[in-house]
């Protein structure tokens, strides 16, 4: 370039910043941002619950809003980005790029809505529905019994077919249809073996809403504990007797948390984990859109028993309709307290499987990405906002009122091969009726199918079974006498977790199931440890291979188990090590 | 989290396994650390002592009996009884396939000469990867200070916590998730668009070269490393220089008091300007004939207009010759001396001994007339001592921090790391100043109160706490004087009443007094918004009275700070550049201490103070000084109002400059004698936080260029001084000889720690950060309360001229721009003059952000370009004084504050319109990112 033409033209200032070093605020994007937001607190921890409503209103998170909000939330613009790219149902949208299309269909592709045919969906869906429509892959979305599901925008599909799919689109029914709330509903309706409640039904059924709650005798018990009728000691002894574990996998006993957290100093906080995550599993769906308020109740409970402060919601963002009911019915049991309530907050998740890690949770409640803490220190000494945290999946607390007025004897007194208890099986796959199934501990996947699932699918041979969704492993046919619980599984190096049930037929292959599982994984991991990070993408490709490098692949999974962060990356080599040790015969 | 649990860990010994071995560990020390006191090394990637431990690339991993999986040795602390294998078959297991993963993703081309990644590899014998790689970014150049290579990351975020923990800069994020994980500058943006400031703590702690110095200079072995201190602003950071065939290739951080491995942009990666085409490398003298004048434009590659070079001989008799025929015709007081806060302490106390005792005068100044001589003036008034009371490092003990005036971020970048560290740790920090700078967003409470009413603000302040009973009643009897006056002085100031004055609201002004002085300890910091106005010394007096009031003064997370901004401004002080004091502020009017001197130099001294900085400009200009002498100081860009300087400069009959360039002060010289730049000599300096630092020497001078000692010694000689030091060691221990405060330190001290905090009056005093414990140095021992009144600024926005400049700094360029503009990475950082405008102000004027704009005032006229910028408040425009071709300080006003003397660089009036000449290209790099840092390459 010629200096002295230079000096007179306008590229001669090419070389002087305009503005202060990086993207400056808009003064525009401000307002709107101030605008979305109005008087709701800028705290840090309400970023994400911030960046929803960015994304609901203008259907993407536009850089300039971006810019805005850390502005306005006083956060560094790196803070805002890293956590709105975490997170699936962010859309963020740079440097004048186009924002996505106004609707967008997911189609789950997690094992059993692949087995149900969601590839050949995704292959057909974009052609049949135009380029006004985006259509994305979804890691489970919680509907396994429906596969292939799918939303349309936030309009669930169970059983989706193209012409279903297309049909909603053209009617711009984007929206989760409301639910009524007028049933009436007891837990143990389920324990017999019934019709799957979802399969066929609606996606919203009937619930019972705080009304008829209050009516069946519903928060009596939480009163009384506050108004001085039970000792928390005996109520946690109770606890320990029924013999109930974490429901979200973990199995750690419910009544000795409670006796840990109870012994750490105040403040406390109680957090219960609704993101439920792990393909094959949806109980807690089937039960908190029919009887939101059982697990309010014990929620209570369990916070009044361990001296516990504020309560954290983290109900998973696929979760509309259930969103909605707990919206509702929350501020209805506010509006009328049956006792003095310790704050409640319904905070919502972004389209993250990893953050149904307790502590990659306590992460995302306060705003930040969803990447698991390193233990020690334990989430009940170190928890939610650093104070001790008695953290519970939906399940173990929804099961609190009915243990503590029926007796710890009551729960304790099911259970099946030596095994006590009660567990909330989702069963899919190859069976005639998949659904959550209701089921005594230690009840064997044959006597499952057998019992509660109306036997195989027609056509179909049983194959194989996943015991625990997508992290517990893959045992074969042969092995389907196993009574399923916690512990019993542990050693064919296999769990129950939160009792998600896949079945596989003679159709399906263990090494297919064990490499859409891997997808699974690599997607998922949160990218903070190597061995997961780098591990599950490595072994990806590996598995994708022709022949498989069995001993580099023994290999890689023993330091995923033995060294990643969490739960994770340490049981994403579960299917690969199943795969090979009882399928060999799939590889010739 | 980790911080509680830290809390609660006790460090007591713990007894347990390692190896095989039983080890006493602690408590509180990771079992990697244990491990390294034991000599057993366990590989590790994330893990860097002095960042916070993350535990996320689990190379560390190892085996804890009883737990199902294994451990991260850096993040897990000892048990008793614990038993940790660290080299068993499962641990080592884990170990190598972790590194083998990320060894599978490395590239071909290496970035770094010590890869740690590479390292463990070998130490493990890890062999070629056998997993497939990923598919690779591609490299970042676009910042001219680092190379982003992100084929190389481990995405163990050493980087981000570098940026976002320890610098507090907060550009470097982790986005994304998965294997899609990535290390991000902001929204993602390429690092030269971001809002990097350059800093290279990223770099520092980068394990792979995926951030690494730009140009390959990482890849340049040095022949040596030379351990010395930064010669830029006051926080003396202490580092390391890589030094191949004389060049600097690099600077590292190192663990120095007030740094602890810190730099900024400058001090990292501004050191190429020692080999600046522009270096004079020989004396020159002025060609008969060439007239002197203010107007002059400076062409620093046409010197020789101007200028013939000579020998030393030659050079050296001239300018002695013209200095001592002036004195010898016209007196003493025809003479005057500007040393320099840039030079060392030994270079700063020979020139006023020369000035005081070769020229026989006390017109001896430097720079800190105008930076806080008003700060000074109003601490000598009220307690007795210029110095700081606490030292930076002091913001980690102290409960709330309050900030005025100054933008420490841009001025004392490392020194504010430690400001946000501590506001991140809950520190309550509360930040004033009319601009609204980088550490507001890190503020508890941010007063943009409007320019020129600090004393309305501060006032307000003190009327609150004398209102609400806040004031410490113990210490005002029991270490205060005139307090009543005070008291009823800050009456007539309610903050409902100065609200509107100050712009910020009364309710605010209130709280913040409660949390000022209800805090446990409260520490001031302040800078150059505060001392330089023509009431800067009143600002000054509202501060001291304020810490006095509530005794937060004399503890440690307590007392008065005024930040300095020179590498040795403190030191020059000290060390007696002063025109009314001797070394270590001992007055020349006072019988007693003239006495000392004349004995310690051996002849009778003038017991006149000498004229300050803008009183010798106005005296030359009137003839009354006829010859000066200037080591490393360049008022024709510096002063109020450089016309009227540049007019003076021009009028001496004999100038004598000595510096590394041709400044714009030098053009106007008779004698022009080269000197040493910081790197190429041996000297100490003294920081804001009253530490002693010893630089050392890393570089030969280029040419013909000599020590300043050399030349001062030289000069000293001919004008009738029988001086003889060899070496710096020679003249500090002359100097301990006369100053008290340093009396302590020794010069093989000062090797061995290279860092010493003064008061040290006796060797082997630890040296003491906290002064006035007890009492202050006064006669009585009492602080004295000086009550201030509203003054308004000189200089009024009227019709003409209805706007408000603001002068100041910006963060790559130091001081006039002499070095800095001519540092590659720093002029390609910033190469043209801007002024800072607010929006609203802009569209004003129908201008678009980047639009050159003229600023005039009732003294000059400058066009630059037009920065928009929303922390200017709307009414002002911020322009740096760095720039020749737009020099901010010709439109400056030369008032003086009365006490302090200090010119009101922070407020004028003046006119902005749309266009103006497009400004000069000075930039002396040419904007561009220099070229690579040396020819040699990669070896392999």
């Amino acid at each position: 370039m010629n200096d002295r033409a230079d000096a007179a033209t306008p590229a001669r200032r090419s070389k002087v910043r305009a503005a202060p070093k990086g993207r400056q605020t808009e003064p525009q994007a401000l307002a709107e941002v101030r605008q979305l937001l109005g008087d709701a607190p800028r705290r840090r921890d309400l970023l994400i619950e911030h960046l929803h409503r960015i994304q609901d209103r203008y259907g993407s998170l536009a850089d300039r809003h971006l810019v805005a909000l850390a502005h306005e939330m006083r956060l560094a613009m790196t803070e805002v980005y890293e956590v709105a790219t975490f997170y699936h149902h962010f859309d963020v949208v740079k440097d004048g790029a186009a924002a996505p299309p106004a609707v967008t269909v997911r189609v789950c592709d997690s094992l059993a809505c692949e087995l149900a045919g969601a590839r050949g969906l995704l292959e057909k869906l974009p052609k049949a529905l135009g380029k006004d429509v985006r259509v994305l892959h979804a890691p489970c979305i919680g509907r396994c019994e429906q596969a292939p599901a799918a939303t349309v925008h936030r309009h669930p599909v169970p059983n989706a077919t193209v012409e279903k799919i297309q049909a909603l689109v053209s009617a711009r029914s984007l929206a989760h249809p409301p639910a009524r709330d007028r049933a009436t509903f007891a837990p143990e309706s389920f324990i017999e073996p019934l019709d799957t409640p979802g399969a066929g039904s609606t996606v919203s059924p009937a619930y019972v809403g705080y009304d008829t709650y209050r009516k069946g005798g519903g928060y009596r018990l939480v009163a009384e504990c506050l108004a001085g009728g039970h000792d928390a000691e005996s109520i946690i002894q109770k606890m320990e007797h029924s013999g109930l574990r974490g429901l979200g996998g973990a199995g750690f006993p419910a009544g000795r948390k409670w006796r840990i957290v109870r012994a750490e100093p105040q403040p406390k906080m109680v957090a219960i984990n609704i993101d439920e995550g792990e393909p094959g599993t949806f109980k807690d769906r089937v039960y908190l859109e029919r009887d939101p308020h059982r697990f309010l109740e014990g929620m209570l409970v369990a916070a009044w028993a361990v001296q516990g402060g504020a309560c954290y919601i983290y109900l998973r963002d696929e979760y509309h309709g259930c969103r909605a009911i707990l919206e509702k019915e929350l501020a209805r049991l506010k509006d009328d307290p049956p006792c003095a309530l310790p704050p409640i907050e319904l905070r919502r998740g972004a389209g993250a499987y990893i953050c149904g890690e307790e502590s990659a949770m306590i992460e995302s409640i306060e705003g930040k990405r969803g990447m698991p803490r390193l233990r020690p220190p334990y989430v009940a000494q170190v928890g939610l906002f650093g104070y001790p945290t008695l953290e519970h999946n939906f399940e173990t607390v929804y099961w609190v009122r009915d243990i503590l007025e029926k007796g710890p004897e009551w729960f304790a007194g099911f259970g099946r091969n030596g095994r006590k208890g009660l567990r909330s099986f989702s069963v899919s796959g190859r069976v005639k009726k998949p659904g959550m199934h209701l089921a005594p501990a230690g009840i064997t996947v044959r006597e499952l199918i057998d019992e509660y699932c109306g036997g195989m699918l027609d056509g179909h041979r049983f194959y194989g079974y996943l015991p625990g969704g997508a992290s517990g492993g893959i045992l074969p046919a042969a092995m389907a006498d196993i009574p399923l619980d916690f512990d019993t599984l542990n050693k064919y190096g296999c769990f129950i977790g939160s009792a998600a049930v896949v079945i596989l037929s003679d159709r399906d292959r263990a090494t297919d199931a064990a490499r859409n599982l891997l997808a699974f994984f690599k997607e998922e991991s949160c990218g903070q440890c190597t061995p997961c990070r780098v591990g599950t993408a490595k072994a990806l490709a590996l598995m994708e291979r022709r022949d498989w490098d069995q001993p580099l692949l023994n290999e890689l999974s023993q330091a995923m188990m033995d060294a990643s962060i969490c739960g994770l990356g340490q049981a994403a080599p579960n299917p690969i090590l199943c795969a090979l040790k009882y399928f060999p015969q799939e590889r010739g | 989290m980790t911080a509680i649990t830290k809390q609660e860990i006790a460090a007591l010994p713990v007894e347990f396994k390692l190896n095989g071995r039983t080890v006493v560990g602690r408590a509180d020390e990771t079992i990697i650390e244990t491990a390294r006191h034991h000599g057993i090394e366990v590989p590790h990637l994330c893990y860097k002592p002095g960042l916070r431990p993350d535990g996320n690339c689990r190379a560390c991993v190892v085996e804890i009996k009883g737990e199902r999986v294994l451990a991260p040795s850096c993040c897990r602390y000892p048990q008793d009884g614990m038993e940790v294998t660290t080299d068993s078959a499962r641990a080592v297991a884990s170990q190598k396939v972790v590194l083998e993963l990320l060894l599978a993703d490395m590239p071909e081309q290496r970035h770094t000469l010590d890869n740690e990644l590479d390292r463990w590899a070998r130490k493990l014998e890890v062999g070629l990867p056998r997993f497939p790689g990923r598919h690779q970014p591609a490299a970042d150049a676009s910042h001219p200070a680092i190379a982003v290579n992100l084929d190389a990351c481990i995405q163990c975020t050493r980087c981000l916590r570098a940026c976002r923990e320890e610098q507090v800069n907060d550009v470097i994020g982790y986005a994304f998730r998965g294997d899609h994980s990535k290390i991000v500058f902001d929204l993602d943006d390429p690092m030269g668009a971001s809002t990097c400031v350059g800093c290279g703590e990223c770099v520092q702690a980068c394990p792979t070269g995926a951030l690494a110095p730009a140009r390959g200079a990482g890849l340049v072995e040095a022949d040596r490393k030379v351990d010395s201190v930064c010669p830029y602003c006051g926080v003396g950071c202490l580092m390391t220089y890589h030094v191949k065939d004389n060049r600097i290739v690099q600077v590292e951080g190192r663990d120095g008091p007030s740094n602890h491995g810190r730099l900024c942009v400058k001090g990292r990666y501004g050191f190429d300007y020692v080999a600046h085409r522009h270096r004079l490398t020989a004396p020159l003298v002025r060609k008969a004939g060439v007239p002197k004048s203010r107007d002059f434009v400076v062409d620093p590659d046409k010197w020789r207009d101007a200028f013939r070079e000579v020998t030393w001989e030659e050079a050296l008799d001239l300018a002695a010759r013209g200095l001592r025929e002036i004195r010898d015709r016209h007196g003493r007081q025809a003479l005057a001396g500007f040393g320099s806060a840039k030079g060392s302490n030994e270079e700063a106390y020979l020139f006023q001994k020369l000035v005081r005792t070769g020229f026989g005068s006390n017109n001896v100044d430097h720079c800190t007339r105008l930076c806080h001589a008003s700060s000074v003036a109003a601490l000598m008034e009220g307690i007795s001592s210029g110095a700081v009371s606490n030292q930076v490092s002091d913001v980690a003990k102290a409960e709330v921090v309050f900030v005025i005036g100054a933008n420490p971020t841009v001025n004392h970048p490392v020194a504010a790391t430690w400001m946000k560290n501590a506001a991140k740790r809950g520190t309550k920090l509360i930040v004033a100043d009319p601009r609204r700078t980088e550490l507001a967003r890190h503020a508890t409470r941010f007063l943009q109160f409007k320019a020129d009413t600090d004393v309305a603000l501060l006032n307000a302040l003190m009327y609150t706490i004398v209102e609400e009973g806040l004031v410490n009643e113990a210490f005002v009897r029991d270490r205060t004087s005139g307090y009543e006056a005070l008291r009823e002085n800050v009456k007539k100031y309610p903050p409902e009443r100065m609200a509107p004055v100050c712009g910020v609201p009364a309710e605010t002004i209130r709280e913040v007094a409660r949390l000022y002085a209800n805090s446990g300890a409260s520490m001031i910091l302040w800078g150059m918004g505060i001392s330089q106005h023509v009431h800067g010394t009143d600002n000054a007096r509202c501060l001291i009275a304020l810490a006095m009031m509530t005794g937060q003064i004399g503890r440690p997370g307590t007392g008065l700070h005024p930040l300095r901004g020179q590498n040795n401004v403190q030191g020059a002080s000290d060390s007696g550049l002063i025109p009314m004091v001797f070394p270590d502020y001992q007055r020349v009017d006072d019988p007693e201490a003239r006495k000392r001197f004349e004995a310690f130099w051996g002849m009778e001294l003038d017991p006149k103070p000498g004229l300050t900085v803008v009183e010798i400009m106005n005296a030359a200009k009137k003839g009354e000084i006829r010859g000066m002498y200037i080591m490393g100081e360049n008022p024709a860009m510096s002063d109020p109002d450089v016309d009227h300087a540049r007019e003076a400069m021009a009028a001496l009959e004999h100038l004598v400059v000595q510096d590394l360039f041709l400044t714009e002060t030098a053009y106007l010289a008779d004698v022009v004698l080269p000197a040493t730049a910081w790197p190429e000599k041996v000297g100490t300096v003294t920081n804001t936080d009253r530490m002693v630092q010893l630089g050392r020497k890393a570089l030969e001078p280029p040419g013909d260029v000599r020590e300043d000692l050399w030349i001062i010694n030289e000069i000293a000689r001919r004008i009738g001084l029988d001086w003889s030091y060899a070496h710096p060691r020679d003249v500090f221990n002359e100097m301990r000889g006369c100053m008290d405060s340093i009396a302590g330190i020794t010069w093989e001290r000062l090797e061995r720690d290279s860092s010493v905090t003064y008061p040290c009056e006796k060797e082997g005093d630890p040296g003491t950060p906290v002064i006035f414990t007890t009492h202050f140095p006064t006669a009585t021992g009492r602080g004295k309360f000086v009550p201030a009144d509203l003054i308004p600024a000189a200089e009024q926005p009227d019709h003409d001229y209805p706007m408000v400049l603001i002068t100041g700094r910006q963060l790559e360029h130091w001081h006039t721009g002499a070095m800095t503009r001519r540092a590659g990475v720093l002029d390609a950082i910033e190469p043209e003059p801007v002024a800072s405008v607010h929006p609203l102000d802009l569209a004003k004027l129908k201008a678009r952000p980047g639009d050159v704009i003229t600023v005039e005032s009732r003294r000059g006229s400058i066009s630059l370009y037009a920065r928009v910028d929303e922390g200017t408040p709307a009414g002002a425009v911020f322009i740096p004084f760095c720039y020749y071709e737009a020099a901010a300080n010709a439109l400056t006003n030369p008032a003086l504050d009365p006490f302090g003397k200090i010119p009101e660089f922070k407020y004028c009036a003046v006119r902005v319109t749309k266009g103006g000449a497009t400004p000069m290209r000075m930039s002396f790099g040419g904007g561009q990112a220099p070229l690579p840092a040396a020819r040699v390459t990669a070896r392999d």
